[in-house]
């Protein structure tokens, strides 16, 4: 019988993920942006989650008020088959 | 007493014309001026494409007003009694402004930004109309670009 040959598996390197709001110092996310808000979402319109977009707890609660105001006004759809 | 920032969005229907429009608009903010609110600014987004249709309409005139006033003097509730009352409104949005909103909307007016910026030139074009036939095509343009990536 042939020896199985032993793999080693190399780790994946990836950038931190880091919150951008922390970063640049966005104190304040506009609702009325859509295309900064569009960073947030999937194709769908969803929001996506923190463990994705690397935001902070603090922010993604910011995040997800302004993306359902952004819905509210019309400027997000609810729900989308492909946004981007 | 500390006055508290406001920000109020209404959609009106695209059905209205340019003076129908400027009517409602004023109206709104005399509204606001009336019950002691110091209106602070202003922004007429011009007919702009929704992202879904609102009572089988798929634009509107977005127009947006920031004001301060008294938390205890009901003025937002006044406010979006008139809104609601009205038939041209098809959706409102008011919300309270904290510090940092403040900040943020007092350097997007003064253009600070590189976004904002376009939405920031079709604020000044309200007061003059001819001005304001070129935003609204700048809209539309950018609206068709949507379309075609979607």
């Amino acid at each position: 019988m042939a020896k199985r040959k032993r793999y080693t598996r190399t780790p994946i390197v990836r950038p931190k993920k880091y919150c951008r709001f922390k970063k640049s110092g966005i104190k304040y996310i506009d609702y009325k942006n859509p295309d900064f808000l569009m960073a947030f979402i999937n194709e769908q319109g969803k929001l996506l989650p923190r463990r994705i977009t690397g935001t902070s707890l603090k922010y993604q609660r910011k995040v997800a008020v302004a993306v359902k105001r952004c819905r509210h006004i019309a400027l997000l759809p609810y729900v989308a088959d492909e946004m981007k | 007493m500390a006055k508290t920032n406001y920000e109020s969005v209404v959609i009106l229907t695209p059905v209205l014309s340019e003076r129908m429009l400027q009517d409602a608009a004023s109206s709104f903010e005399k509204l606001i001026t009336e019950n002691g609110g110091e209106l602070i600014h202003k922004e007429n987004w011009g007919l702009t494409k929704m992202a879904y249709p609102i009572q089988r309409k798929t634009t509107g005139f977005y127009q947006i007003f920031e004001f301060a006033a008294d938390a205890d003097a009901e003025i937002v509730d006044k406010l979006e009694l008139a809104y609601r009352r009205d038939e041209q409104v098809l959706r409102y949005l008011t919300t309270k402004l904290d510090k940092h909103a403040v900040k943020y909307n007092e350097r997007r007016r003064n253009g600070e930004f590189n976004k904002p910026k376009q939405k920031k030139e079709a604020a000044p074009a309200a007061q003059p109309a001819a001005k304001a036939a070129p935003t609204v095509e700048a809209k539309v343009e950018s609206t068709t670009n949507e379309v075609e990536e979607s």
